[in-house]
């Protein structure tokens, strides 16, 4: 349903901050796949996400999503397949706006919005029984400012907003790497309900390879640039953390020694 | 007597100004766009106004449309400057701004254009409701502060409805948001471009509309008149803030904008009664915003 094919993509091009960001990246992508990426730092694993989102024009590649080509398409017409939560907890909402109001504007993803009423009674009613379900008691503060909200419920309101309108794809961009561990297994959990109940494609950047393990099912590994490694079904269901750390060194010359994955 | 009369005069000025400080307002806390244009699209609604009712002797009142529609071009330019061309916020305004002032002398034909209204087919918009009452009234100069005050409430009314109506449409939401987090916006299927050239449009629309009927007032429009527009808005704005409780709805800040207008035409009258100069005026407009901005960070120091 969504294929990449031969994606370029380099910032900077012809200064010395060049930046080889992706070398021919390509991926078919099924639906209903629930994929985790996982890879060192500046190994594209972000800058895929932005590009299936259109955040940057690629270089040359195509990206076809159901059939159509969306990769010259700007980043507000995009948006209206794409579900995205940010990494940054502060990214996916607007702050001095309520909590109703965001989800409001997230219902009308990819709808001409008009000079009707920016918000109808029904759909509060639809948005009251839909936080009620994230069982955080955001329910019975709907009118409050979203500015308010910890970083958890501001990730979790997140997730629902891109789930709201369903979107051909989910895309989550290290959406639990600025929260704490509780909150972090809370919001990943979260993630999980809404895309085995909305039966939803997905795509996860992740830097922990025990969720890039235990979630989905389908594990993707990129290295500077490039996608290096790519499992599925019960390949993949019996993947250590180990064995990725051993696919690492293979690639990389052992010089993987991320600390922080490691503690992963 | 004088005193209140005074304090009349300042009320009637701080409702026709006010409405540039709603326009300010959109652009510069709603939007986050540090607009410059507003001090070339004041003038530029003041002219329009002035030569549509001077040259081709229009309705004063179809004149402020003329102003509004006039403004709202400007803050277009604007708009288009710097989401089409990529030119920085602030430039982008200062260029419209700068240009506007040759437009505007352009639009004149001269520097300054009275509205002499004891010619005959030439209203101002306060005229023309004082010329239709008896002579015993109409004849009294409190007469023209009273009526001044009341077509300035009656506008900053409708101004204060339509935008609330506005903000809480769908595109109004999606604008106010934009102002609140663009990134987020986009990815929720909104072209922030246009929504910012919106934004600008409507702002300046108001800011022209003000300049319109503060030279209706003051039966003169210059080209100079715009000079320092965007300090006294953002004046009005913080002044506003200071009375303003935490937690209001949006007409209730709109409102207290105006109320910072006016109460900031009070201050100027106060001290121009003083022995201020009123060419000191700018420089006091300006060290009044610069203390209101300033509160939040020495508060802050204090703690520290």
């Amino acid at each position: 349903m969504l294929n990449i094919t031969e994606v370029y993509k380099t910032f900077n091009t012809g200064t010395i901050n060049e930046k080889k960001a992706l070398r021919g990246v390509s991926l078919h992508v099924h639906p209903q796949d629930f994929i985790t990426i996982i890879g060192g730092n500046g190994a594209g694993k972000s800058t895929v996400l932005n590009m299936i989102a259109g955040v940057y024009a690629i270089d040359s590649g195509s990206i076809v999503l159901d059939g159509k080509d969306i990769s010259r398409q700007p980043e507000y017409k995009r948006a209206e397949f794409l579900g995205r939560v940010f990494q940054d907890p502060m990214m996916g909402t607007a702050a001095d706006m309520e909590i109703q109001e965001n989800l409001a504007l997230a219902f009308r993803r990819g709808k001409k919005r008009g000079l009707s009423w920016g918000i109808t009674k029904e759909e509060k009613e639809l948005y009251y029984d839909a936080l009620k379900k994230l069982d955080l008691g955001l329910e019975e503060r709907m009118t409050s400012k979203v500015g308010l909200l910890s970083g958890g419920q501001r990730q979790a309101l997140t997730l629902l907003m891109a789930s709201l309108k369903k979107p051909k794809v989910l895309l989550l961009d290290e959406h639990t790497a600025a929260l704490d561990p509780k909150t972090a297994k809370k919001v990943l959990d979260l993630t999980e309900n809404i895309i085995t109940e909305h039966q939803l494609t997905a795509l996860m950047v992740t830097h922990n390879m025990k969720d890039a393990i235990r979630l989905g099912n389908r594990l993707i590994m990129m290295h500077e640039g490039k996608i290096i490694y790519d499992v599925s079904g019960e390949e993949k269901q019996n993947l250590q953390v180990s064995d990725l750390l051993q696919k690492f060194e293979e690639v990389s010359g052992g010089e993987f020694a991320n600390d922080r994955m490691i503690l992963a | 007597m004088n005193i209140l009369m005074a304090i009349f005069g300042a009320v009637s000025q701080g409702l026709l100004w006010g409405i540039m400080a709603l326009g300010v307002y959109i652009t510069f806390k709603i939007l986050d766009f540090a607009d410059m244009t507003c001090d070339g699209s004041f003038a530029l609604g003041g002219c329009v106004s002035a030569v549509f009712v001077v040259s081709f002797h229009w309705n004063p009142y179809l004149s402020l449309i003329a102003a509004l529609v006039a403004g709202g071009i400007a803050g277009g330019v604007t708009g288009l400057l710097h989401t089409k061309l990529k030119i920085p916020a602030i430039l982008s305004g200062i260029l419209t701004m700068i240009s506007l002032y040759s437009i505007n002398l352009r639009i004149m034909g001269q520097a300054n254009t009275p509205i002499n209204t004891r010619m005959e087919g030439i209203d101002t918009i306060v005229t023309m409701i004082t010329d239709r009452l008896p002579d015993e009234i109409s004849k009294s100069s409190n007469t023209n502060t009273f009526v001044t005050m009341i077509i300035g409430a009656v506008f900053v009314i409708i101004c204060i409805a339509v935008l609330y109506w506005f903000f809480g449409t769908e595109k109004g939401s999606a604008l106010r948001a934009t102002g609140n987090n663009e990134a987020m916006v986009r990815a929720l299927g909104v072209n922030t471009n246009r929504m910012k050239v919106l934004g600008l449009v409507i702002g300046n629309a108001l800011v022209g509309l003000s300049g319109g009927l503060v030279v209706q007032s003051q039966k003169v429009a210059d080209v100079g008149m715009g000079q320092g527009t965007i300090v006294i808005g953002l004046a009005s704005i913080v002044i506003g803030e200071v009375f303003l409780g935490r937690k209001l709805n949006f007409a209730a800040k709109l409102g207290f904008t105006i109320l910072g207008s006016v109460i900031y035409r009070i201050i100027v009258a106060v001290v121009l009664q003083l022995g201020l100069e009123s060419s000191d005026l700018k420089m006091l407009t300006a060290i009044i915003v610069a203390l209101a901005l300033s509160v939040p960070v020495l508060s802050k120091k204090h703690v520290d």
